[in-house]
Order: structure tokens, then sequence, then C-alpha cells
């Protein structure tokens, strides 16, 4: 009786301290005093988010954690990585376990709104696909009625493919998959025609085939998908935090800093936008709580945006990704930072 | 020694809750339970507190939303348009199926299995223990993935059915086709089918329930005939001729209700990318039937087998004394006696199966805990909810197998007089 009274009262003890840690002020200042920023990933995308042979985690949404780190420590090593699953990810985020979810995640109103996240921004503008066998013989999506179809479950990819079949007047099956890796050994043994999900993930996953000649992924993309980070609602500061280390990312690139040229810039830069940005002139740091050379340190961790897609998802890589929607607005495309003053 | 035979009222204390052993237990007890209750109480309270600070109260409102995805087995009609709760229903019918399905084919062949443990025959004796410990010894999930990947793998896409020489072939007459997808196998088609009656939130499908009418009334007459013909036994010493009566009683009713309906059989056929027509068993139920089936079957067998060893060997032996043979002696004296034995832990073999079935989601069958616990969980963000829901539900399953169990065990159980 003594004893499961003890460990009764041990039980409700370490439950009381765990709350207390959750309920915690601000974000960034719990990150500043943990000494480490816990970033929620995707379970292994290759070109987004995935360990390489010697464990390390690369990828395109990887680089956004680091940027963070650097921001705020001047130290893009100090990220712990979490990874996610589709289901688990904004239980993660909204119990405090993950300070950010980075993970190919759609912005929508619900999870903006009902969900209690906010999404401060896209890294990814992204659209569900579909990838198909070559010798099927189908070269569009409306030629898919009756056709078997691997889907992830818990994303929004489910309800797209229901709209999209019904608004064409299309049957289909769905043969619900809980993983990427699941998905592709039902797609390859023939168990589903197609599979689908954001075309990103179908360029990553017929990246990792032992044949990808012999795949097609489908021309129609049927639905927006914007992808970018998110955080708790209600944290404003924490979320500008995040948010204006991707703006610097994509106005670095758009002002022509590289990892490169970054250090003769900072000094040598006449442009007042830029010497804003590096933090040779006036503290923007201060604003969001952080040191005058934020931006620079995040710029300095893995490159401007433009780098990171071509060094992880980029047409160099076996990913092969196109920038199409994701070029700066001067080429053509949608990043648009607002301005650095 | 004295016997004390009254307490002096007027000299309670206090302090006598602690240190009169007559009190102290109790005293213990109800600190013990003020304390639980208050750390529940706490616990929930506080949970209660954090979600309202999230600005996320508990609501179950979002069963009522449109569902917006489908799902690939339905046994009442649903679309995408349906709501949230309507989904939960679809699954948890997915979930009776298979546990309804595996919970007698688990009884089958565990009583096969255990009784054959059993068997004077070393080889029998011996590949049921080689059946029994292999599959009571390994984790369930890992025969469910086994059992998928081996259709998955080893079965051929519906693909492979097309062309002047396909790689593979129906069986059966060209009827029923194995793919790596599902079985498709013939089925019933009723050309004057009755439709759906519309009762609320429930729709009743006549032409199931009046074949479920003509099968259950064919079962009721030839009871009816059959006590007839034990009575006019018993009076008169002579059992009247009763087969043909009822074969017509329990044959002539069904077959009436499918020639009224306009029954006729709908064969699979391949078009476009997969078969239609016919009914396509998926892959995935067999898949978590099979493994399901096995895993518990082991399991049962050993009950059986102890249920068996518990009946005294003088009973078999007295069976064999007044020249019963081993069959009979099986099932008139020793099953019966150890059917006492045997139903207690059975039951819990039942809420286990059941329980069990939730592991479907790793081979995409969508069961109550793909639907409500799964894709309307990560659709709607209500975790909590969808899984106290979830508990709740599984609960109620579980405790009514439990007590339908328990009726039949008083049934069986040494009525002692």
């Amino acid at each position: 009786m003594k004893q499961s009274v003890f460990l009764g009262t041990l039980a409700a003890a370490t439950l009381f301290a765990g709350v207390a840690m959750a309920q915690g002020t601000s974000t960034l200042d719990t990150v500043k005093a943990r000494g480490e920023l816990n970033c929620g990933v995707n379970t292994g995308l290759v070109g987004f988010a995935a360990p390489d042979a010697s464990g390390n985690w690369q990828g395109f949404d990887v680089a956004v954690c680091k940027a963070v780190a650097a921001a705020i420590f001047g130290d893009a090593s100090k990220v712990v990585y979490i990874p996610t699953t589709s289901s688990d990810r904004f239980e993660q985020l909204t119990s405090g376990k993950i300070d950010f979810l980075v993970r190919n995640t759609t912005w929508t109103f619900s999870r903006d709104t009902d969900l209690k996240m906010d999404f401060v921004g896209v890294n990814y503008y992204d659209g569900q696909g579909f990838m198909v066998r070559k010798d099927l013989g189908v070269s569009s999506a409306k030629e898919l009625n009756g056709a078997t179809i691997c889907i992830q479950t818990g994303t929004t990819t489910e309800l797209n493919l229901a709209d999209y079949f019904k608004a064409n007047n299309m049957a289909y099956t769905a043969v619900p998959i809980e993983t990427n890796a699941e998905g592709e050994q039902q797609y390859l043994a023939g168990a589903c025609d197609a599979y689908t999900t954001d075309a990103s993930g179908l360029a990553a996953t017929r990246a990792a085939f032992a044949d990808p000649d012999n795949h097609i992924i489908l021309p129609e993309i049927i639905s927006k998908e914007p992808l970018g980070p998110a955080v708790r609602h209600g944290d404003s500061a924490w979320g500008d935090v995040i948010r204006w280390t991707m703006n610097a990312l994509v106005a670095a690139e758009e002002f022509g800093i590289t990892s490169a040229n970054i250090d003769e810039l900072a000094t040598s830069s006449q442009n007042p936008e830029v010497q804003r940005l590096l933090g040779s002139s006036d503290n923007l740091g201060a604003m969001i709580g952080l040191d005058v050379e934020w931006a620079k340190n995040a710029i300095k961790a893995s490159g401007n945006y433009g780098e990171i897609f071509a060094a992880t998802i980029g047409e160099s890589t076996p990913i092969g990704l196109a920038r199409g929607l994701n070029a700066q607005w001067t080429q053509g495309g949608l990043l648009y930072t607002p301005p650095f003053r | 020694m004295a016997v004390v035979t009254e307490e002096p009222k007027a000299s309670f204390r206090l302090g006598m809750l602690i240190y009169d052993t007559r009190y102290r237990s109790i005293t213990i007890q109800i600190v013990v339970l003020m304390l639980v209750m208050l750390g529940a109480a706490w616990l929930i309270d506080n949970l209660l507190r954090n979600l309202d600070a999230l600005g996320r109260g508990i609501s179950f409102g979002f069963l009522w939303n449109r569902a917006g995805y489908d799902i690939n087995q339905t046994l009442v009609e649903y679309t995408n348009d349906s709501s949230h709760a309507r989904a939960t229903l679809v699954g948890l019918l997915n979930t009776l199926l298979i546990a309804f399905l595996g919970c007698i084919a688990a009884t089958v062949v565990g009583v096969i299995a255990g009784v054959l443990r059993l068997s004077n025959n070393w080889v029998i004796a011996r590949l049921m223990t080689v059946y029994v410990e292999i599959f009571r010894n390994i984790p369930l999930l890992l025969w469910i993935l086994m059992v998928y990947t081996v259709f998955t793998e080893a079965l051929p896409a519906p693909n492979a059915f097309r062309g002047e020489n396909p790689a593979a072939s129906m069986v059966l007459f060209d009827t029923v086709a194995f793919t790596n997808r599902y079985t498709a196998v013939p089925w019933l088609v009723f050309d004057n089918s009755m439709g759906w009656l519309s009762l609320g939130p429930i729709w009743l499908n006549l032409d199931l329930a009046l074949i479920v009418a003509a099968l259950v009334g064919g079962f009721l007459i030839n009871r009816t005939i059959l006590r007839r013909a034990t009575r006019i036994q018993e009076a008169t010493g002579l059992r009247p001729t009763t087969w043909w009566q009822s074969i017509l009683a329990l044959f002539g009713p069904i077959i009436l209700v499918f020639l009224f309906l306009g029954t006729h059989l709908d064969n699979p056929s391949l078009q476009g990318f997969n078969f239609t027509g016919g009914l396509q068993v998926s892959n995935s139920l067999v898949a978590l039937w099979l493994a399901l089936t096995l895993y518990t079957a082991a399991f049962i067998a050993e009950i059986v087998r102890a249920g068996i060893n518990a009946i005294s060997r003088g009973q078999s032996e007295a069976a064999f004394a007044l020249g019963l043979r081993p069959g009979r002696t099986m099932n008139l004296i020793i099953l019966p006696q150890a059917l006492r034995v045997i139903i207690p832990p059975l039951i819990s073999q039942y809420l286990n199966l059941t329980k069990n079935s939730s592991l479907a989601i790793a081979v995409g069958y969508m069961d109550l805990r793909g639907t409500l616990g799964g894709i309307t969980l990560n659709q709607t963000g209500r975790g909590l909810e969808a899984m106290m829901l979830l508990m709740l539900i599984y609960l109620i399953i579980s405790l009514l197998i439990s007590s339908a169990m328990n009726v039949y065990n008083n049934s069986v159980k040494l009525k002692e007089r």
C-alpha cells in the first residue's frame, strides 16, 4: 500500500512537472533557454527531409530548420529533428513537443483556424498529381475512371481526390496507406494503378525507384497545395521569427546574396536594404528578439532560397523539380517578400 | 479470557481511525480512494483548462459535418457527401464484420486444432503443436502484414488478365479471379430489388431483410416439424418420415424469395482498370481475417486442449467401456463437460480478437480505427473527442460480446441441484 501511494504521488508529481513545462511563455524564450530547436519534419521524404547515408538530416524542409536555428543561435547545427507522420504532426505541434512544423504541410483554412495553428508562409507552392506506370497507357488523369488509387491517409490529398473524381463524374477505389514507403511498395506491386500525392512528393518518390523512367507523372495538377511551416496559434512573436527567416532567404536570392558572397556584401554593399538585411546598418534583429546578424547567419546556414532549392530538389538532383511557381516574382514565379525596413 | 460483548460507545476517539485495527483498513481505503479521485479530477481539470487555453474546448459537432472522403468498403450506403457520423457507422460495421467472421473461423479452427493436438496420431499431434507455438509466439501485426504482403506480391494484378495470351486467368469456369487487390466472385443480383426503407438515420435493405426473414422462418418451421416428429415418436414409438418436409421448410421459402426478387448470378469481368460486376472481396479484409483467425485460433486451441485435459480420464474410459467409439465419446461425453472449462477463457479470446481488429489500418482496411480514429480524426483535428468516442464504442462492443457469451456460459455451466 505504502509503495503504491508513493508511486502514485511520484506519477502525479511527474505529470505536474510536465504540464508546467508545457505552459511556458514565449516559444522563442523557451527555445533560447533550451539551447536547441525542436523541428518537426517528415519521417523520410528524399529531397525534403531525410537522413543521408551518415545519418545527417538533409533536404529542403530541413534547410528551413537550419536557417531558423542559425538565426537564433548563430549555429545551424543546434537542431533536434523530430520525425512526424501525417497523422500525428498537429498533435506534436499543439502539445509543444516540437517548436514548429515544417513537413510538406498544406496551408488550409481549417488548419489555420480550427486546429489553432498559424501558417507563417509558403516555402513550396505545390499541387496534387498522379503517378502511373508508363505501360498502363494513360496520359491524362481524366482517363483514370475505375482505377485503384493508393493514397496516404490523413492528408488533404484524400479530400482533393474525392472532389476531383466527383467533379469529373468518375469512380475510383482508394487504397489507404499509412506511410510513403508502404505506398511505394503497394504501387510497385501493382496493387494500385496510380499513386497520388503532392507533385513534389511524387517526383521525390519516383527518384528513389529502381526504374524511374518506367513511371510518368500525369500533367493534371488537381489542387493548390501551398506547403509551409506552421507554429502554434497565439504566439505571434515566434511566428515572426520563422516568417522573417524564410523571407530573408527569399530576399537574399532576389538581391543576389549567396553563401559565397555574403561576407563580402555585408561590408561592401551600397544597397540600403541589403545593409539592413545583413545587419550592417540598423538593427532589425532586435525588433524580433534576435541579434543583429540573424539574417546573415540564416542565409549562411545553407545559402539563399535558390541555392537551397538547387541543392535539394532542383533539376540537377535526382528529384528534378523545375522552379515553376517557386521562382522569384521577377522570374514569373510567386516568391515575393515584403520589404525589410 | 474474557469476551468483550459490547463496545463502550462513548469512548470513540478520532485517533482510533488510525490506531484501532478495526477502523484502520477502512480509513486507509477511504483516504486512498479520495486521493485517486482527486488525482483523476485534477488530471481532467488540467486537460480541460489546457484545451480551453488553446481555445479548443471539447465538442462533438464535427460528427455532423460533411466527411468528404471515400471509403473502399461500405456495407451501408455512403458517399463522400455523408457526415462523419455516417463514416463512423460504416467503420463500425466493418469492424463488426471482421470481428464476426474472425470469431467464427477462429472457433472452428481452434477447436479442431485443440482436439487434434491431443490426437493419438503422433504426426498430427506434433503438427498442431508446431502450428500453435508458431502462431501464438509471433506478434499479430507481423502476421497481418505478412499475409497481406504475400497477397500483394504473389497474386497477379488485374492487368495480367488482359489480352490474347493473359499471364493469369480466372478459375472455376471463368467466374472467380484472384488478383493482388481483391478476389472477384460472382454475386447475386436482384432484378426486382425492393430497395431501401428509410428509418430516420438508418436505412434498411429490404432485399436482405426478406432473405433473413425467409431463412429464419424456414428454420422455425423445420423446428416445429422436428418437435412434432419427436412428440409422435414418444407417444407411439414410431418416428414419422420428415426429411422431405425439412428440406421443403428449410429451402422452400428462400427459393421463393429468390424467385420473387428475380435473382441471377452476376459474373465479374475485366473492364478498364479493374474487374466490374460480381462481388469484390478486398485482400485487406481476407488478409486481416486470415491472420486474426490463425492467431486467435492458436490460443483457442490451447484453451480447448486444457478443457479436454480437465475432464478426468475415467470419463472416457467409462464411455469406451459402454462401447462408444472415440468420435462419439468426444462429442457426447468429453466436449459437453469440457465446454464448462472452455467458455470463460474463450470469451476473452473473442474480446481480444475484436480489439485486435483495430490493427486493420496496417493493411488499409477501413474499420472504426481507420474511419473515426484515422481519417476523420486527421481531417477534423478533433483527436481527443475521436479517441474518447472510439474507446467508448470499443468498450460497448466488448461488453455486449461479453454479456452475450455469459448468457451462453450460464446455459452450459454445471447446474447444481
